[in-house]
């Protein structure tokens, strides 16, 4: 199969996605012209003109409540936020409208919307832009948040939000906007994957490693070491998505392995992990040999030093460390 | 406010038939009893939260609203009971809403500050002050996207216009020509903070659209034909050129911020308020314009009062007699694809109930 960048599969969605729907209009600070500030969007302002591809300006709040707008209407806007970090500016919108106004409305309105854009730390830029907010998203009934890690699942799980109509909330990555991966021809037909389908990236039998987006690649490391210097066969169980989620791949993963580690790079305190170890307590209680850890962000604000960034993150180091203390 | 002009000899007024403008009277008054017969259901306990009143204000969303074509919306903040009701919601699904009963219009999920009704082009009703002011914007957006000539009419009040998301809302809106008309009902107080003491500005709110080199303009709003008929120019310049523009509408309500402001005799004077309730009120106003016209006699008029406040009655008896939510239905309407047991629908988790 052909190889091709993370940011290149995400660009193909919205390429068959533009095509496919007419309702479909990509927006967000330096999308068209200047190609996006991660070139994910680059040549589509250059193929699809002004109507299908819009630059807005800095106004978080003003263009993310527009596309909620609009969508109510029926238009399916693809909205960048340069960074998943600036969602603080827009948090009115993405949340009060957003995620309520279904509700609110008893069901006569939806928001078929998509916001993206990277969510990461790693990158030295300090605690303002290293946000990882799938966790906090996720919280609202009436969200949906997704999380690739590879460059198939980007294009995939994308489609699959455009074709969504409920507000997804994708959360990538800048550290993988440049790893490449096998991704299916699109002469071999519409590829999609389903929002809420985990998928297990590696086969293990002694502990099941869990993670989502850039963590799983962080875990997959884990494993390798784990096999090849402690002979523990992890699993690897990549979320894709974090709401609606996988439960019974995690859970089923669990009861295979009898010991359970979360990879996330959210901070510990009520992140994604808390809600998965709350799952796997009440749902495989019984089937624990060990306590569930965890390895999470240090809990502290992102810091800058790139000497010391590296290790406030999860590192395949700290997850060999953790897996080896239920061993 | 004096007016000088006489806004009844406009175009889009001289259109009005006799009917028309007894209708327009009619509305006034289903609004005024719809909103004073609350008032005893809610001192019982028997409604929820907050009760924003419209009171007072009646023929803005009157005057307004009589305007709008098929691809025309509304959108509005929590004091949206006149606006929905000029969109042409019925009495009944709007007072059992307020009661939380599941025959209301939004199932009794949104309560008095969420009223909605899509298929009358009327999208709410939004809690936060200046939160649906990006939603206005995406609606104009919306409808000139899909290629229809429309606009989304904006509503909010003098206090919204100093949130961030009401200026980038106006900034986009000027540079992507998009057609919404922003109207500002400035009844003089955001909640309890009269407009000296909350907002900078020179002459007028609406003047600040001139930094966003946007059309703007001032309403008196106890007059519906000066309402109507700069309301139309702010519709045909979004119809025919796609430009927004910003209306104040000045106006005033007789209640507090809410039925629950215990100070609104204290931020403003007795006399302040009886002044406006015996020589501004746009009911008797209007009334009397009518009459003076010789469309309507004055026992016509009650009539129509009358029967105003027989359909309030009703709707109170029909809130009263509807039964609430289910348990179950708590998780309905969260998600699209779950109500509509798609495929998407039924995979993966979606609530995390214990």
């Amino acid at each position: 199969m052909r190889e091709i960048e993370y940011r290149d599969a995400l660009n193909e969605a919205f390429d068959e996605e533009l095509a496919r729907d007419e309702n479909v209009v990509l927006m967000g600070e330096e999308v068209a012209q200047y190609n996006g500030a991660y070139k994910v969007t680059k040549g589509l302002w250059d193929k699809w003109g002004d109507k299908r591809v819009m630059d807005m300006p800095i106004s978080e709040a003003g263009f993310i409540g527009m596309g909620v707008g609009a969508s109510m209407l029926g238009v399916r806007p693809v909205m960048e936020l340069m960074f998943w970090s600036f969602h603080s500016v827009a948090f009115d919108q993405l949340v009060n409208n957003a995620a309520n106004v279904r509700y609110m409305s008893g069901g006569l309105c939806n928001c078929p919307i998509v916001i993206r854009g990277p969510a990461n730390g790693g990158t030295n830029v300090g605690a303002t832009h290293s946000h990882t907010p799938e966790g906090l998203f996720a919280a609202f009934p009436g969200l949906k948040v997704v999380s690739p890690a590879t460059a198939a699942d980007a294009k995939g799980l994308m489609k699959s939000a455009i074709r969504d109509n409920d507000p997804v909330y994708v959360m990538e990555s800048t550290l993988l906007y440049g790893v490449k991966g096998p991704v299916p021809d699109p002469n071999d037909g519409d590829f999609t994957i389903p929002l809420g389908v985990a998928d297990i990236k590696r086969e293990g039998s002694d502990v099941s490693l869990i993670a989502h987006g850039q963590s799983v690649l962080v875990a997959l490391e884990a494993a390798e070491i784990l096999q090849s210097e402690h002979g523990i066969n992890a699993e690897v169980v990549d979320l894709r998505s974090i709401r609606p989620l996988d439960q019974d791949a995690i859970i089923n993963s669990v009861k295979k392995t009898n010991r359970a580690v979360i990879v996330d790079e959210s901070k510990p305190f009520c992140g994604v992990s808390s809600q998965l170890i709350t799952l796997i307590q009440e749902y495989a209680f019984d089937d624990l040999d060990a306590p569930i850890k965890r390895v999470c962000s240090l809990d502290a604000p992102a810091i800058y030093s790139p000497a010391l960034e590296s290790e406030q993150l999860p590192t395949p180091a700290k997850v060999v460390k953790a897996v080896l203390s239920i061993s | 406010m004096a007016t000088t002009t006489d806004y009844s000899q406009a175009p889009i007024n001289q259109q009005l038939t006799a009917d028309d403008k007894i209708g327009l009277y009619r509305q006034l008054a289903r609004i005024r009893r719809f909103e004073q017969a609350t008032q005893k259901p809610y001192s019982q306990g028997k409604m929820g939260g907050f009760l924003h009143l419209y009171i007072g204000q009646e023929s803005v969303a009157v005057g307004t609203i009589s305007l709008c074509g098929a691809h025309d919306h509304v959108i509005t903040a929590y004091r949206c009971h006149a606006h929905a009701l000029s969109c042409g919601m019925n009495m009944n699904e709007c007072m059992a809403e307020l009661f939380g009963k599941a025959t209301g219009c939004s199932k009794g999920k949104g309560g008095s500050m969420h009223f909605f009704a899509p298929d009358k082009n009327f999208w709410g009703g939004h809690g936060i002050v200046g939160g649906q002011t990006p939603l206005g914007l995406g609606l104009a957006f919306g409808e000139k996207y899909k290629g229809n000539k429309g606009a989304c009419l904006c509503y909010m009040g003098d206090g919204a216009i100093n949130q961030g998301a009401f200026h980038e809302s106006l900034n986009i809106a000027e540079l992507h020509n998009v057609p919404v008309v922003y109207i500002i009902e400035n009844n003089g107080y955001s909640m309890g903070t009269s407009q000296k003491r909350s907002s900078a500005y020179k002459d007028t709110l609406a003047q600040r659209a001139d930094a966003y080199d946007m059309a703007w303009d001032s309403v008196d709003g106890e007059n519906i034909y000066e309402v109507r008929a700069k309301t139309q120019q702010a519709l045909e310049r979004a119809h025919n050129q796609s430009k927004p523009t910003v209306l104040e509408i000045f106006t005033y309500r007789y209640y507090g911020h809410s039925v629950a402001d215990a100070n609104h005799k204290k931020y403003r004077t007795p006399e302040e308020i009886e002044d406006y309730k015996k020589n501004h009120d746009p009911v008797l106003l209007w009334r009397a314009q009518v009459i003076s016209e010789g469309l309507l006699t004055e026992e016509e008029a009650i009539a129509i009062d009358k029967e105003a406040k027989k359909e309030a009655a009703a709707a109170v008896k029909f809130a009263e007699e509807s039964p609430f939510p289910t348990i179950d239905s708590i998780f309905e309407d969260v998600y699209w694809e779950v109500d509509n047991k798609t495929e998407a629908g039924n995979t993966g988790r979606h609530f995390f109930n214990d």
